[in-house]
């Protein structure tokens, strides 16, 4: 087995000879990632394999492994499979796919590297944005025999819209197109027009053949007339992302307070943006307080100053409100604070995205409830084109107007990707459903402002004489919640308190007449509703609600509206067979014929409550019984 | 400004990691191994926290067949860091007497994956900090820094969660858990001249010295205690030998080398030609996919 012998790796001579001397050089050594993107057929894992092979990351166990896996199940002969180094879980391996964005290491002379290998069909778009995510580089593998390619177009629209600023071309295969420099002049010409359109500035174009090592480390004997860098040499020279960013103003999102002891606070976090030095003057926001630096303690005693990348702890001069989800910028250029953008969306998530629903938005170290109007448009990743969309499926882009529910710190994506980039989190299943990038805060947003009234809900109450609740009944049509909910206002009033019930119906004859019963409107509905609802109970009121309300998301989204404790969740548990045979109002029957389209139980689904306050259960109580039920378990209410 | 070494930016990553999940976490532990990896995430973690000692417990799932120097290490480190340790040994494995001599893959199975587990269940931890790096195995190359797990602990790598930026989601439900690897991005290399750089105190048996050996099945075994069952005509031979990963000192195979300082072991090791977990039995174990399933099955 031959390695290259190129000065890249020559490190053998210098580790055997003086290993002190070795590793001082390699200590300081800076660290690039990089992105690769491109289909199993332009040869990407291969050159992933090859990088690790040249670099000596492949060590001889693994070499006998690799000789005995491609000869049992390599495409390539007798001779070694190089991808086979990389292609990792047995069930890709078995389809021969790369799935996952699987990460890899290895180092030159001059630098350490990691890659993030990802895949490159269509489907697979979320995987590349996550890899691209903290790429200081990409680079695009090409097919030399075909040449720029609607996944080429994707690949490059997808690192550009992620803020990867360094592009390799890298034009693979070459050995198949006999090494030909017109075909690749034709190739680079042709992506550089493309790339011209995306605002694509630095390209740097390699022929290469990865499967004989030619102008991957080593210059190639077969293309002479290149006399350009090899992809190391070129890779090797590409700079940090970090470093761009030392330059700009200081942000730290803060992590962690540290309180060991009365006498010390220290902000931990990780620097976001520029540099930081005791005795300058730094603002805490949202609030906007301003204070001094006062010292940078560490393990290794205090520092003289931290920049863009470090994680650091900050002590300050006045004992100011600082917590997690804070940040501390440069008192004189701080970042903005808002609560309505617009935004990137790439959608990660089997389940769509519902318009109106709220989902947890995590930016930086804030954590906050966010809804997401309908889209403005979705981007064909393959055309660029803008398309209507109503919703965005796994592996969409779109652009979308962000509503946060309160204030946040925030700066555009393209200015600070820390404060810029943010992910959606499904609030009942917990997973990573989206990544946005935030473009700029909606005017809107600084012009209305809460209006500070005098009379507050707390007086409200006490002139009721009475505790604010929301009694939200929830079950399929026909379950008998407006029944069980009139009865139960019925009796509070008996008992002098002061209640409004809204009616599923009666709402969709006013307020929200404007709705139908597609899963987006069903969640503007259960939104609306909360809001009134949530003004009633500001007013004092004791509201009671009867909506079939078939999501646990928007339940949990009106609950998250009010104060604790405020929100009574009342499952009217009702078998679907009992409601139908019920049939108030004949709408099972329309829906079983087909002419009432996304019914509840038959067509929609219904997501039972799985921690109800109360649950009531009509087969076995009246209504009057489990209207008794219910009063006694939400007395006194004052 | 200096420009950031690539030991100063994987500095920086860990402590991130390590500071979101103590933030976000209500019962974070530290799984403490007491192998090298172990201790540069404990050294992470006294950095992170600084001055407050990091604030969780280190948790050692022992198996009752670690090497005396690692035990004797394990007491000092904790009480160096001013953190709890606690040790769980699988309670059944003990009463039944499982060991690595007469039952093969289920000593593993039993001490180590079940014990965890137990050690886990017991006390509560909702996230633990593991030390694996992805660079270690195939399949670990695409484990997430936040690796989510089921009630039952299983790891399913079709639903692990998309990880963007330095974002990590640790939103879980009641009974399932998360388990965090800081040093993901580490590797063998970077290991050795962080623990150079920064002094860290490690085992002396990543050093070589004469020991007592034994040579079986292809490996280089180190006979720690009387508890080594000898075969007839084996006699243990004095080797200078060092080991380059630390776990039961019947399953771990030593090599032979004159490195007895960290210089000369990160040299030998840069000429190496075998990987680091080749000198591990319990990869070996039912060929290429082992460690994948292992996973699967709830082994950190």
């Amino acid at each position: 087995m031959n390695r290259p012998d190129d000065t890249a790796y020559r490190a053998d001579a210098l580790i055997d000879e003086d290993i002190g001397e070795y590793l001082d050089r390699h200590r300081d050594k800076d660290m690039l990632r990089f992105i690769t993107c491109g289909s199993v057929d332009d040869g990407k894992s291969t050159l992933i394999g090859r990088l690790l092979y040249d670099s000596r990351r492949v060590f001889a166990d693994q070499l006998e492994a690799l000789e005995a896996d491609s000869k049992a199940s390599g495409t390539r002969g007798a001779e070694l499979d190089f991808a086979l180094l990389v292609d990792g879980l047995a069930a890709e391996r078995e389809q021969g796919i790369t799935i996952d964005v699987a990460y890899r290491f290895f180092a030159t002379e001059a630098r350490k590297f990691i890659v993030a290998d990802c895949p490159g069909h269509e489907q697979y778009t979320r995987n590349m944005v996550t890899g691209a995510s903290t790429a200081d580089a990409a680079v695009i593998l090409i097919d030399a025999r075909k040449g720029v390619l609607t996944q080429t177009r994707r690949h490059s629209f997808l690192c550009h819209r992620l803020g990867i600023r360094n592009m390799v071309l890298a034009v693979n295969k070459m050995d198949l197109v006999d090494f030909s420099q017109e075909r690749f002049d034709a190739i680079e010409a042709e992506y550089r027009a493309f790339a011209e359109e995306l605002g694509i500035e630095r390209i740097t174009a390699i022929p290469l053949a990865a499967v004989t090592g030619d102008n991957i480390a080593t210059k190639s004997e077969a293309m002479d007339w290149w006399d350009g860098p090899t992809l190391i040499a070129h890779l090797e020279t590409i700079p940090v992302r970090d470093q761009s960013s030392a330059d700009a103003p200081f942000r730290l999102p803060v992590q962690w307070v540290n309180r060991p002891h009365q006498d010390f606070r220290g902000f931990a976090g990780q620097v976001a943006g520029g540099t930081v030095k005791p005795g300058d003057a730094v603002r805490i926001l949202p609030s906007g307080t301003t204070t001094t630096v006062r010292a940078i303690p560490s393990f290794d005693g205090d520092r003289d100053s931290a920049e863009a990348g470090d994680s650091i702890t900050l002590t300050l001069d006045d004992e100011v409100d600082c917590s997690r989800g804070d940040v501390i910028a440069s008192a004189d250029d701080p970042p903005q604070v808002a609560d309505q953008f617009e935004a990137t969306l790439v959608w990660m998530d089997a389940e769509s995205l519902k318009p109106g629903r709220g989902y947890w938005l995590k930016l930086g170290t804030q954590t906050v409830t966010a809804t997401i109007a309908e889209p403005k448009y979705e981007i064909n990743v393959n055309t660029m084109a803008k398309l209507a969309a109503t919703s965005l499926d796994l592996n969409a882009i779109g652009v979308v107007e962000v509503t946060t529910e309160r204030r946040i710190v925030f700066e555009p994506y393209d200015t600070n990707p820390t404060l810029g980039g943010f992910v959606l989190i499904d609030k009942v299943s917990n997973q990573t459903v989206a990544a946005g990038m935030l473009h700029f805060a909606l005017r809107r947003a600084q012009n209305v402002h809460w209006q500070a009234t005098s009379v507050g809900r707390e007086d409200h109450a006490s002139l009721k004489n009475q505790t604010p609740r929301l009694l939200w009944f929830t079950g399929l049509s026909g379950s008998g919640k407006s029944t069980i909910a009139n009865e139960v206002e019925k009796k509070l009033a008996l008992m002098n308190r002061h209640t409004f019930l809204l009616d599923g119906d009666n709402v969709r004859h006013g307020l929200n007449k404007d709705l139908g019963f597609t899963e987006t409107d069903r969640i503007e509905n259960i939104r609306r509703i909360g809001e009134v609802a949530k003004l009633m109970t500001d007013a004092g009121l004791i509201v009671l609600t009867a909506f079939i309300s078939p999501f646990r998301a928007e339940r949990q989204m009106v609950r998250d509206m009010l104060p604790d404790g405020e929100f009574i969740e009342i499952f009217v548990d009702t078998p679907l067979e009992v409601a139908e045979q019920r049939d108030v109002k004949g709408l099972y029957k329309k829906a079983r014929e087909g002419s009432l389209k996304n019914f509840t139980g038959i067509d929609s689904p219904y997501e039972e409550p799985q921690a109800p306050e109360i649950r009531v259960n009509t087969v076995d109580m009246t209504a009057e019984e489990a209207a008794d039920y219910i009063v006694s378990r939400i007395l006194p209410l004052k | 400004m200096t420009s950031r070494t690539h030991l100063d930016r994987l500095e920086a990553e860990s402590i991130h990691i390590l500071r979101e999940v103590v933030a976000e976490a209500a019962k974070p532990v530290m799984l403490y191994s007491v192998g090298k990896d172990s201790a540069v995430m404990l050294h992470l973690a006294r950095k992170a926290f600084h001055p407050a000692p990091p604030p969780f417990p280190l948790l050692h799932v022992d198996t009752t067949w670690k090497f005396r120097a690692m035990y004797e290490l394990r007491e000092k480190a904790a009480k160096d860091a001013g953190m709890e340790l606690l040790v769980w040994q699988n309670p059944e494995a003990k009463e039944r007497g499982i060991n690595p001599f007469d039952h093969g893959p289920l000593h593993t199975d039993m001490w180590k994956t079940q014990g965890l587990k137990q050690a886990l269940d017991h006390y509560g931890f909702d996230a633990a900090f593991g030390g694996a790096r992805r660079d270690e195995e195939k399949s670990r190359a695409k484990e997430r820094v936040v690796s989510f797990r089921s009630a039952s602990h299983a790891w399913d790598p079709k639903a692990q969660r998309p990880e963007l930026w330095n974002l990590y989601n640790l939103r879980k439900a009641k009974g399932e858990s998360l388990r965090a690897f800081p040093l993901s991005n580490w590797t063998e290399l970077d290991i050795w001249q962080y623990i150079m750089a920064e002094n860290i105190e490690i085992v002396p048996l990543y050093l070589s010295q004469p020991r007592p050996t034994v040579e079986r099945d292809g490996m280089l075994l180190m006979v720690d205690d009387e508890r080594f069952p000898l075969r007839d005509g084996e006699e243990p031979q004095m080797r200078s030998i060092r080991f380059r990963t630390l776990g039961c000192y019947p399953l771990t195979g030593a090599v032979e080398s004159e490195a007895d300082t960290l210089e000369g072991v990160v040299r030998e090791m840069l000429l190496t030609t075998t990987s680091e977990r080749q000198g591990r039995a319990i990869d070996k174990d039912d060929s290429g996919a082992g460690m994948e399933r292992k996973k699967v099955e709830g082994y950190f």
